[in-house]
């Protein structure tokens, strides 16, 4: 899933200075199950910003509602009248949501109320850790289902390099390295002959490096009804 | 009690079933005195205090918050009362941030049987609250109110 951090209350603050009436849209999925941006943390950071602007003497009208995902169209159309009747929304969607909402309602001021962080999951309550670069060419199956693109600092293809110790990374003592966690989950399944095979450079343009991805499925897409 | 400036005091007690909210309970059947200003709302566990009701206690009016849970090793629920103190820590902080003072909301741990202990609890409460002074947003209230009435619209 996305996993995402609040904003501190006084740069969202900042955001929305100039608005007197704000809507806070919460996201029912990544960001509810990351303990970010889910209804309750709408209800709370709405509560917060009524109560902090009213105390500096400047009350903003501040409401807030969830949505079951702001990355689909669908979910976030019947917003039009809510967010027509606002100065500013503050969207506690991933960047997906953010960016769905702007440019669903151009002339709105959509603006973020989370810090996206990355593709993760839970290794404990209240414990999240990055798993997916999101690079567009997936060698799970090579590693033994341990990511080096997302979980080694440098990213290497062939690795350990010369920064693991004791089976840590040089960056920080509190994270593993991929490589030794890959080494000894193939020696644990007896695959070490998968390191034997040295892996090729690799071509990066199906990551960020190749600029903004799209993928179009001529199967899955609505036929448009010609103009009559 | 009332503040220094006699405004009357609201203080919310969020106690569990199985502890505090029968040491209250036994509070009153042995003639203990607290005061009277500390509002009890009963919840099954302090594990289910959840922070939108403490702050929307805070938006309301109240000006300071008691979490009253078991003895630490005594929870019904096994570990309700220790989430409820990281909970009570994290509230600090959101409220320290919104411009509320963070003593404004404590945590308590008692038995059922520690009724001396809730009413001197509730009174140390009290007396901090007292220190402290009412809750800045009813005083916010209070000025807005007053200019509406010294300057009627219209």
């Amino acid at each position: 899933m996305i996993v995402a951090e609040q904003k501190p209350l006084e740069e969202i603050k900042g955001l929305i200075n100039e608005a007197n009436k704000v809507l806070v849209v919460g996201c029912g999925t990544c960001v509810t199950v990351c303990f970010a941006g889910g209804d309750k943390e709408a209800g709370i950071l709405a509560t917060s910003l009524r109560m902090n602007t009213k105390l500096e003497g400047a009350p903003k009208d501040v409401t807030h509602l969830t949505v079951q995902r702001q990355c689909e169209w669908e979910y976030i159309d019947p917003l039009r009248d809510q967010i027509g009747e606002v100065d500013a929304v503050v969207s506690l969607g991933c960047g997906i949501g953010v960016q769905a909402l702007a440019e669903r309602y151009p002339e709105a001021i959509i603006v973020p109320g989370l810090n996206t962080s990355f593709l993760g999951l839970p290794i404990e309550q209240g414990v999240w850790e990055e798993r997916c670069a999101a690079c567009g060419e997936c060698i799970l199956g090579l590693t033994g289902g341990i990511c080096p693109i997302a979980r080694c600092a440098k990213q290497l293809l062939n690795g350990p390099c010369g920064g693991s110790q004791n089976g840590l990374c040089e960056i920080n003592p509190e994270t593993p390295c991929a490589w030794q966690l890959i080494y000894e989950k193939l020696a644990a399944q007896n695959r070490l002959h998968l390191l034997m095979e040295i892996q090729p450079a690799r071509n990066w343009s199906t990551g960020r490096d190749g600029g903004p991805r799209k993928i179009t499925r001529e199967d899955l897409r609505l036929v448009k009804k010609e103009a009559e | 009690m009332n503040t220094a400036d006699g405004t009357p005091l609201k203080i919310v007690a969020f106690c569990c079933r199985y502890c505090s909210y029968a040491a209250a309970d036994l509070a009153g059947v042995l003639r203990l005195r607290y005061p009277a200003e500390t509002r009890i709302v009963q919840i099954p566990c302090t594990g289910r205090l959840d922070t939108l009701e403490v702050l929307h206690a805070f938006e309301h009016g109240a000006d300071g918050v008691m979490v009253a849970g078991c003895l630490e090793g005594d929870c019904h629920f096994q570990e309700g009362n220790l989430n409820a103190r990281r909970r009570v820590e994290h509230i600090k902080q959101l409220i320290l941030q919104i411009g509320l003072e963070p003593e404004r909301v404590e945590m308590f741990n008692l038995s059922s049987a520690m009724a001396r202990q809730f009413a001197d609890a509730a009174t140390s409460m009290t007396q901090r609250i007292i220190d402290l002074g009412p809750n800045p947003l009813r005083v916010a209230d209070r000025d807005q109110m007053n200019q509406m009435i010294e300057k009627p619209a219209g």
